[in-house]
């Protein structure tokens, strides 16, 4: 019982780093129909700036909070410089783009950093609570994420800009009748976006070590978790990154070679799409033909 | 009178096709103007060029502005409020917030949004829910109330009557009505209806195939014989 205990709150806080990402995803998708296959990359990248920071001796939440800036700033980039031309090209052309861009991210920390594994420090200090049931790390990762999730759910709730960026992602047409520059909106969903997935890399990195490749397991999880609370909805992008988090875990212990648990990740999505396509809380796609 | 409103020799595309011909076309400052014609005839094109949805040539002035070379957000943020085909309801946002959204370049929009509730007390009530879950008459009214939260100078109204009993468009006309009174806004209107908004208009433009084939006061069109058969039907 101690074990399956200690067992499910490690899950949850790895699912809590799935879930940021996931969110990461479902934000760029809600606005522009697009699934960012260089979300992984770009939080990698995001990753290396902190590491950078802090060996430059900054103490660790100033490298974090520059990183989430310098993050923010960054996707704003990508979107104007990258997607906006791309804006109205057939899906399969964007897609192209950013598996591009994710190649281009590996590539250039491969070259600016090595492909060798650095050591990322943990802000979180590593002791056990509660007779070893979970660790502070693992608290820490969770602690971070909400706080995160809230902070976005008031801004998205409760600020004009928010309202504005909610209404642009569900009827750009509408709302540039409105008034609201819908360009700079999808602009400011990247930079959410990147920002989102530097906590992500940022708080996985500890455990995965520093390397250019260490997002791509994470970035599958993520999608498992996106597709399972289904694509369109934040709130379950968040609920299907634990899930996944506490199942990847949970079957890595008890039923399969911890080798193999990214295997579940790619069962769960067959399972998804053959069942429930819409996932837990997405809404059906219906299109007039 | 001087035209809030201007077109002259306004074409318009897409892509290479044109399908708007050279339109003049004028709203009066506090008048109201209706469109008619049949499905086709390049109605909705012509509000769409207004707001500069599609490619357009000719001129386009909006007061001392000229619109042609503007986007559909600046265009939006100088006054004029358009209520497009199919109404632009932001399905998923709460009714208030869709005049939230309505408000958003214009300010104060509590103080506006009270004078929404008044004169379309059944969104007061429904504030809370989800403006997908409105019917079609009380979307039209979220969508035209979003529309006056932009406090615009001139109200574009693409077929409000759409898909609407008759007896809630007529409701639906004579706020509309009221509105234009206190409010001393402009109405672009494009309408199927075409007994009711004439009764309401005082300029009427009768568009065919991209040309405006026939234009005046709606008293003369409301009295025109080929205007009667075809859209009047008596």
């Amino acid at each position: 019982m101690h074990q399956l205990l200690q067992q499910i709150f490690s899950g949850l806080a790895a699912g809590a780093v799935y879930a940021s990402l996931a969110l990461a995803l479902v934000m760029i998708y809600r606005a522009t129909d697009l699934v960012n296959f260089a979300q992984g990359e770009m939080a990698m990248f995001s990753t290396y700036i902190a590491w950078t920071l802090v060996n430059a001796e900054l103490p660790f939440w100033a490298a974090f909070v520059i990183t989430l800036a310098v993050s923010f700033v960054g996707g704003m980039l990508i979107e104007r410089i990258v997607i906006r031309p791309v804006e109205n090209a057939p899906i399969l052309t964007m897609v192209v783009v950013t598996i591009g861009l994710l190649l281009i991210f590996n590539a250039t920390a491969g070259w600016l950093y090595s492909y060798t594994l650095q050591e990322f420090p943990s802000p979180f200090p590593d002791r056990t609570l509660f007779g070893a049931l979970m660790t502070t790390r693992d608290v820490g990762v969770i602690a971070v994420t909400l706080v995160m999730l809230v902070a976005l759910f008031c801004f998205f709730r409760f600020t004009a800009t928010g309202l504005a960026m909610r209404a642009a992602a569900q009827n750009p047409e509408s709302a540039r009748l409105c008034g609201v520059r819908v360009g700079r909106m999808l602009a400011l969903g990247w930079g959410f976006a990147a920002a989102i997935g530097a906590v992500a890399g940022i708080m996985v990195a500890p455990v995965l070590f520093l390397d250019p490749n260490m997002m791509s397991g994470v970035l599958l999880y993520a999608f498992t978790g996106a597709l399972l609370g289904g694509i369109t909805s934040p709130v379950g992008a968040v609920v299907g990154g634990l899930i996944v988090g506490v199942t990847e875990n949970l079957v890595g212990t008890y039923l399969i070679a911890s080798q193999l648990k990214l295997t579940v990740a790619l069962i769960l999505i067959i399972i998804v799409l053959v069942f429930r396509p819409n996932g837990l809380f997405g809404t059906a796609l219906v299109r007039r033909v | 009178m001087t035209a809030i409103l201007e077109l002259r020799a306004v074409k318009a595309f897409y892509g290479q096709s044109e399908v708007l011909h050279g339109i003049d076309l004028a709203v009066e400052e506090a008048g109201m103007t209706v469109l008619l014609g049949a499905n086709g005839a390049g109605k909705t094109t012509t509000l769409r060029a207004i707001c500069g949805m599609v490619r357009t040539e000719g001129e386009i002035r909006f007061g001392e502005r000229r619109l042609e070379r503007c986007t559909t957000e600046q265009i939006a943020g100088f006054g004029v409020a358009h209520v497009p085909e199919g109404r632009g309801t932001f399905t998923g946002l709460t009714v208030e917030e869709n005049l939230r959204i309505g408000g958003y370049t214009a300010g104060r929009p509590d103080e506006k949004m009270r004078l929404m509730y008044g004169y379309f007390p059944i969104l007061a009530q429904r504030r809370r829910q989800q403006a997908g879950a409105l019917s079609g008459g009380e979307q039209q009214m979220l969508a035209i109330a979003r529309a006056l939260m932009m406090s615009p100078r001139l109200l574009v109204l693409d077929e409000p009557s759409f898909g609407l009993a008759p007896r809630v468009v007529e409701a639906i006309f004579t706020i509309v009505e009221q509105i234009k009174r206190e409010q001393r806004v402009s109405v672009l209107l494009v309408e199927q209806n075409a007994s009711l908004a004439l009764e309401m208009a005082d300029r009427a433009y009768l568009l065919e195939t991209g040309y405006v084939v026939t234009s005046g006061t709606a008293k003369v069109l409301a009295d025109d014989p080929q205007i009667r058969r075809s859209y009047l039907g008596y």
